[in-house]
C-alpha cells in the first residue's frame, strides 16, 4: 500500500490551501459557494457544462469585486445515487458555504437533498427535473428551470402544429427523465403514435438494430425519444444508415453537440429537441463569448441556467445574506432576470409557471442545436 | 514448467508455531487474546475520530469525501465481501454477480417501507421491521439461484450467477411500478432510536452512527460465519472446494451444502443491502451493476480468499481505495486523482496479485491443501 | 408481448441479428481459446477488443476521416477498410500480448490459485478501460462512413445490405482459417496438446510459454476483425464498449461451450438472433435479460454448453 500512502502524503496539504481566502476583501466577502453535481464518471458532461457556467459567474464577480470575494467549492457526486451523501456531509461540514448550485441529476438529488435540508443550505437545481422533487416539503429545494410536465406537453405540440406528422414512434431509455417525458408526450398525441418501444439506458445498449427495424417498419416519419444525447446519436446514426429519413426528437437531454459527433453532421440535422429554456443568444449579453473565452468550448446545456443560478445566491451574497438562512428567504423573494429566463420561484421551490417557456432546437451544419420557435402550448 | 519449487515447508507444520503476528496470536494464551480483540475493536469503533490524530490521522481520512460515510461505505464493502468469501473462498463456488443479493435486500426493505412502493398500504412498516423480511426475501433468493444451477461447475457457474444480477437489474430498471425503475424508492425510513436530546440517533447529516451499526453487524456476521465454518458445515464446504466427487462419496451431502453456502452468502450480501437502503433513505437501479460485483470479487480475493481477515481487508480496500483518491490532485498535472481511481485501481490490483498471489492475508488452510494439488491448479 | 411485431419483422431482424451475432462470435473466440488452454476466463479480453474499435478509428483519422467525412470511392473504401483491419488487428494482437505478459505470466511463474488470474485480469480491463475513458473525456467517438450501407439483396420486406454481408461472410471466412490452423498445423497441434494435458505437451518438447502467448494472439486477432465490423455497424465506439459487448460474447461462448470453437461460432450467432426476437417480442428493454434468461435455460440441460467442451479435446 506504499501508493497509496505517497498520494496521500503528497495531497495533505493540498485541499487546504485551496479553501484559504485571506485573499478575500470587502464586505460581505469570505464565503463560498458550491457546486455539487459530477465532475467525473460517466455522467460528467453534463456536470461540467453547468460547474463551468457556475464558476464562470463567480469569477466575473469576483473581478467587479476586485478580489477573491467568494471562493469557488466543487464536489464531485459522479451523478450516483449511492455516492452523493457521503460527498453532500463533506459539503454541509464546511461552515463557509452558503449556497449550491446542484445537484444535476434528479436520482443524486433524492440522496443528497435531505442532507442540504437538514443542514438548512438553499440549492438551486440547474437541470435535475423530477417532478417530485418539490413535493417532499424541503424548504431548500429552488428548481431554475422547469419540471418534465412542462416539456412533454411542448414537445407534443411541435409535432402536432409546427412538424405536422402523423405518424409518431415513441421510444424512451427508461430513465426517471425519458420515460416520463415519453409517457407525456404519448398520451398528448393519442390516435398519432403508431407504435413504441423502449432501450436500455445510456453506457447499456449500443445495437440498436430491433428499434431501428421496428421503426422502420411502423412507417412513422418522426421518432419521439425520451434519453439523452449518448444513446440518442447512436440511434440516429443507425437509423440513417438503415435508410429511415424521418425526423428524431427529443427532450433537453439530447441538447448536446455529443449527439452530432456520435451521429456525423450530416444524420444529426433536422434532428429537434426541446428545452424549457431560452436561447442563450436571445438573452443578449456576452455570456456566450465569456465563456468560450474562458473555457475554450461552447456552453453546453444547462451552462447558461447555472450561470443564473451561481448569479442569484451571488446577488444574495452582495445583499447581505451572509448565512444559509437568509439565502434562503431571500432566495423566495427574488425576482431575477438572467440570460436564460426571468426567476421567481414559488413556495414548493419551482419556478413560476407564467415564467416557463419552451423552445425548440434544431440541430444544423454546425453539428450544433439552434433554436427554431418558441413552442406555444396553449 | 511447473515450478515445483513453491512448496515452503513451513505450511507443513501448524500454523501457530510459525512466525508472523498470526502465529504469534494463536500461541498467547486465551486472556491475551481477548485483550488483543478488544482493544481492536475498540480501535475500529473509534475510527470515526481517526482524524483528530496528529499527524497520521489526515494520512488515513478521506478527503473529498466524508471520513463517517467513507467508513460507512466500507462496512457494507466488507459485509458483502464477508458474505462473498463464504460462496467463493469457503465453498468455492464462483459467483460474478454477488451484487444480485444486495440488491434483493436493499429492494426488499424499500418496498416494505417506502411511500413509492405499490405495498406501502398493506405494508409501510419501519425499517427494523422490514429487515428480517427482506433477509428471509434474500435468502430464499439464494436458494432459488442456488437449486438450478447446482449442476454447474466453475466458469458455467460464474456466468449464470452473473446473468442473474444482470436480470435482476434490469427487471428492476424496467418494471416501473414495482421496482421503480430509475425513479427509485424515495424516503426510505433510517434506523429507529432517539438519542437524549429527542433528534433521531440516526439522522442524515452524521454517518457515524450508521458505521456503528454496520460495524456491529459485521461482528455478528464474524462470529456467525467463524462458528459455521468450524463446524461440520465448514468441513462439507472445504471437502466440496477441494474435491466434490470424492466429497460425495465420503457421504457429504454436497447439493445441501452448497445450498447453505449460497443461503448464507445470499444472507450476509442481503444484510449490506437493508442497511444501504436504511442509510441512503433513497435507492434507484442504477446502482446495482454488474461492475459491483466484480469490485467486491476482486476485494475478497485481493484480500485473502478463504479468509476471513483476508477478505475483511480486501472489502475494506476496494471501497477505502477509490474514496481516498477522492479530492486529491496529482502534483505533477493537477488533475483530481479520483477521475484515474479506477484506473489506479486496476494497477494495484494487479502488483497486489502478482506479488501475493493468494491474497495479502492468505488462508493457511487454503495455503497446505493448496500445496498437494499444485498441477492440478496452477494452469501451466 | 407483441407476436404480430415479431412476425412481420421476423426477416429484418433475423438478419440484423446475424450480423450481430457474427461480431460476437468473433470476439467469443478469445475467450474460448484462451479457456481451451488455460482454463481461465480471460477477463481482459473485453479490452483487447475495445483498443481494436479505437485502433481503425485513430488509423483513419491519419487520413482526417471522422464522423463527417463522405463515404471514399470504391477503390479508397478498400484501401481504408484494409487499412483499418491491420490497425485494428495490431492493436488487439499487442494488447493480449501485453495483457498475458502483465496478468498472466507472472502468475504462472509462481503458480497462483486460478481465481487469482482472475483477478488480475479484472485489474487489467479496469486499468486499459478507465484509462481510454480519461483520455476520450468519456465521450463516444463517430466512425467515418466507411463503407456506406447499400441493399444489395430484397427478400419481400427482408433487406440485406453490403455491411451485412460482409460481416457475416467475414465472420465465417475467419471461423474457417482459425479452425483449419487449429486442426490442420504445426501450430495449431500445439495448441491442441497443451489444452489436452499441458504436462505431456511440455514433456513432448512443446513450449508451453509460446503457445499461451500464441493463443493469446489468436483471439486478440479475431477481436482486431470483430472490433472494425463493429465500428462500421454501431457507429460509435465508447470506453465501455468492450465491457459491454464482451459480456454477451462471454455468454455466447458459454452457451455454445466453452472452449470450442464451432461453439462460440454458434453461440455468437444464435445469441445475436434470439436477443433480436426478444426485442421484437418483449421490448428492446429486455434483450439482454432474454439472453441470460436463455443461457441458463441451455445450462440447465446441457451444463457444458451446446456443442461441450473441446478444443483439442473430444473434437480434435
Amino acid at each position: 500500500m506504499a501508493i497509496i500512502g505517497l498520494i496521500a502524503g503528497a495531497a495533505a496539504c493540498n485541499k487546504d490551501t485551496s479553501s484559504s481566502s485571506d485573499t478575500a476583501s470587502g464586505s460581505n466577502c469570505g464565503y463560498k459557494l458550491a457546486y455539487f453535481g459530477a465532475l467525473t464518471g460517466s455522467a460528467a458532461n453534463l456536470g461540467v457544462n453547468i460547474e463551468q457556467g457556475f464558476e464562470l459567474a463567480i469569477n466575473q464577480y469576483n473581478k467587479t469585486k476586485g478580489s477573491d470575494c467568494i471562493t469557488v467549492a466543487k464536489f464531485d457526486s459522479q451523478g450516483a445515487a449511492e455516492v452523493a451523501p457521503g460527498v453532500a456531509r463533506n459539503l454541509v461540514a464546511d461552515k463557509k458555504i452558503l449556497g449550491i448550485v446542484g445537484p444535476p441529476f434528479s436520482g443524486e438529488s433524492e440522496a443528497a437533498d435531505p442532507i442540504f435540508e437538514a443542514a438548512g443550505i438553499p440549492t438551486i437545481t440547474p437541470s435535475a427535473t423530477r417532478v417530485s422533487l418539490s413535493a417532499n416539503g424541503w424548504k431548500t429545494f429552488h428548481r431554475a428551470v422547469a419540471n418534465d410536465d412542462a416539456q412533454g406537453p411542448a414537445a407534443a405540440a411541435y409535432i402536432k402544429d409546427n412538424l405536422k406528422a402523423t405518424k409518431v414512434f415513441i421510444a424512451d431509455d427508461q430513465s426517471a427523465y425519458g420515460a416520463g417525458l415519453a409517457d407525456v408526450v404519448k398520451s398528448k398525441l393519442g390516435a398519432l403514435v403508431v407504435a413504441s418501444d423502449k432501450t436500455e439506458g445510456d453506457g447499456k445498449q449500443t445495437d440498436f438494430s430491433a428499434l431501428v427495424q421496428k421503426v422502420t417498419s411502423s412507417g412513422a416519419t418522426a421518432l419521439f425519444y425520451g434519453g439523452y444525447y449518448t444513446n440518442a446519436g447512436v440511434i440516429r446514426k443507425q437509423l440513417t444508415s438503415a435508410g429511415w429519413k424521418g425526423t428524431l426528437l427529443g427532450g433537453d437531454g439530447m441538447k448536446d453537440p455529443g449527439l452530432s459527433k456520435a451521429s456525423g453532421v450530416a444524420a444529426a440535422v433536422g434532428t429537434v429537441v426541446t428545452c424549457p429554456c431560452s436561447p442563450p443568444e436571445a438573452a443578449g449579453g456576452t455570456f456566450v463569448n465569456d465563456y468560450k473565452a474562458q473555457w475554450n468550448v461552447d456552453a453546453g446545456t444547462y451552462s447558461d441556467v447555472a450561470f443564473d443560478a451561481a448569479n442569484i445566491l451571488l446577488q444574495g451574497i452582495d445583499a447581505g445574506n451572509t448565512t444559509p438562512e437568509k439565502l434562503n428567504t431571500y432566495l423566495s423573494t427574488i425576482n431575477y432576470k438572467g440570460i436564460a429566463n426571468t426567476y421567481k420561484f414559488t413556495s414548493t421551490g419551482e419556478l413560476d409557471p407564467t415564467l416557463i417557456k419552451v423552445w425548440a432546437f434544431k440541430f444544423d451544419q454546425s453539428g450544433d442545436a439552434k433554436s427554431d420557435v418558441e413552442i406555444k402550448t396553449s | 514448467m511447473s515450478d515445483t519449487a513453491v512448496a515452503p515447508s513451513k505450511e507443513k507444520t501448524s500454523f501457530r508455531g510459525n512466525g508472523g503476528v498470526r502465529g504469534w496470536f494463536g500461541r498467547q494464551p486465551t486472556w491475551v487474546r481477548a485483550i488483543v480483540t478488544v482493544v481492536a475493536l475498540v480501535l475500529a469503533i473509534l475510527l470515526p475520530y481517526a482524524g483528530d490524530v496528529p499527524l497520521i490521522g489526515p494520512q488515513i481520512v478521506t478527503q473529498g469525501i466524508d471520513w463517517p460515510s467513507s467508513l460507512f461505505n466500507m462496512s457494507y464493502y466488507v459485509l458483502l465481501a464477508l458474505g462473498l468469501n463464504v460462496v467463493v473462498g469457503y465453498a468455492g463456488l464462483l459467483d460474478l454477480g454477488y451484487v444480485g443479493f444486495f440488491a434483493i435486500g436493499a429492494y426488499g426493505t424499500a418496498l416494505l417501507t417506502s411511500r413509492d412502493s405499490l405495498l406501502y398500504a398493506h405494508s409501510g412498516w419501519s425499517w427494523l421491521a422490514a429487515a428480517p423480511v427482506a433477509l428471509a426475501i434474500t435468502m430464499a433468493a439464494g436458494l432459488i439461484l442456488g437449486w438450478p444451477t447446482l449442476r454447474l461447475r466453475g466458469d458455467y457457474l460464474a456466468i449464470v450467477t452473473l446473468g442473474f444480477a444482470e436480470i435482476i437489474r434490469i427487471v428492476a430498471t424496467s418494471t416501473p411500478n414495482f421496482l421503480r425503475g430509475d425513479r427509485g424508492f424515495t424516503n426510505i425510513p433510517h434506523p429507529p432510536g432517539q438519542g437524549s436530546d429527542g433528534k433521531p440517533i440516526f439522522g442524515v447529516t452524521d454517518a457515524t452512527p450508521y458505521f456503528w451499526l454496520g460495524l456491529g453487524v459485521i461482528v455478528v456476521v464474524i462470529l456467525g460465519v467463524r462458528n459455521l465454518d468450524r463446524s461440520r458445515v465448514g468441513r462439507s464446504w472445504l471437502a466440496i472446494r477441494e474435491d466434490e466427487e470424492a466429497a460425495e462419496i465420503m457421504g457429504v451431502r454436497t447439493t445441501r451444502f452448497k445450498l447453505w453456502a449460497f443461503a448464507i452468502g445470499a444472507f450476509i450480501g442481503g444484510l449490506g443491502g437493508v442497511l444501504f437502503a436504511g442509510e441512503q433513505g433513497f435507492i434507484n437501479s442504477q446502482t446495482f451493476v454488474l461492475q459491483f460485483s466484480i469490485l467486491v470479487l476482486a476485494g475478497v480475493v485481493m484480500g485473502g480468499s478463504g479468509n476471513m481477515a483476508g477478505a475483511i481487508l480486501g472489502g475494506a480496500l476496494i471501497s477505502y481505495i477509490p474514496d481516498r483518491l477522492r479530492g486529491i490532485s496529482d502534483p505533477f498535472f493537477h488533475t483530481d486523482l479520483y477521475e484515474y481511481r479506477f484506473a489506479i485501481f486496476g494497477v494495484v490490483i494487479i502488483v497486489i496479485m502478482v506479488l501475493r498471489p493468494q491474497g495479502l492475508i492468505p488462508s493457511r488452510r487454503r495455503a497446505m491443501e493448496l500445496k498437494d494439488r499444485e498441477k492440478e491448479v496452477a494452469p501451466q | 408481448m407483441d407476436f404480430s411485431g415479431l412476425i412481420n419483422d421476423f426477416g429484418p431482424l433475423t438478419v440484423t441479428g446475424l450480423a450481430q451475432g457474427a461480431i460476437i462470435a468473433l470476439f467469443a473466440l478469445g475467450y474460448t481459446l484462451v479457456y481451451g488452454v488455460l482454463r481461465l476466463i480471460n477477463f481482459a479480453h473485453s479490452e483487447v477488443f475495445l483498443l481494436g474499435t479505437y485502433g481503425c478509428l485513430i488509423a483513419w483519422g491519419w487520413f482526417g476521416l471522422d464522423q463527417n467525412s463522405k463515404a471514399p470511392n470504391f477503390g479508397a473504401m478498400l484501401a481504408y477498410m484494409a487499412l483499418g483491419l491491420v490497425v485494428a488487428i495490431v492493436a488487439s494482437g499487442l494488447t493480449a500480448l501485453a495483457v498475458e505478459l502483465v496478468a498472466y505470466r507472472p502468475l504462472r511463474r509462481r503458480n497462483a490459485p486460478p481465481l487469482a488470474f482472475l483477478i488480475t485480469a479484472i485489474g487489467a480491463s479496469l486499468a486499459i478501460s478507465e484509462t481510454v475513458g480519461v483520455l476520450t473525456h468519456r465521450n463516444q467517438r463517430g466512425v467515418p462512413p466507411i463503407i456506406q450501407a447499400r441493399t444489395v439483396i430484397t427478400i419481400g420486406d427482408t433487406h440485406i445490405t453490403n455491411l451485412q454481408i460482409l460481416i457475416v461472410v467475414l465472420a465465417l471466412v475467419m471461423m474457417f482459417v482459425l479452425d483449419r490452423f487449429i486442426n490442420g498445423s504445426r501450430l495449431g497441434r500445439g495448441i491442441r496438446a497443451v489444452s489436452q494435458n499441458p504436462d505431456s505437451a511440455a514433456l513432448m518438447g512443446v513450449n508451453k510459454s509460446r503457445v499461451i502467448s500464441l493463443v493469446f494472439l489468436l483471439g486478440g486477432l479475431m477481436a482486431g476483425i470483430a472490433a472494425v465490423m463493429y465500428d462500421l455497424k454501431i457507429g460509435v465506439t465508447k470506453y465501455d464498449a468492450g465491457f459491454l459487448l464482451g459480456i454477451d460474447a462471454f455468454t455466447a461462448a458459454v452457451l455454445g461451450g466453452i472452449g470450442n470453437l464451432r461453439g462460440a461460432l454458434l453461440g455468437g450467432l444464435l445469441l445475436g438472433v434470439l436477443q433480436n426476437y426478444a426485442a421484437g417480442l418483449f421490448g428492446s428493454q429486455w434483450l439482454h435479460a432474454a439472453a441470460f434468461v436463455l443461457l441458463v435455460l441451455i445450462l440447465l440441460f446441457r451444463p457444458t454448453g451446446l456443442l461441450g467442451e473441446s478444443l483439442g479435446r473430444a473434437r480434435a
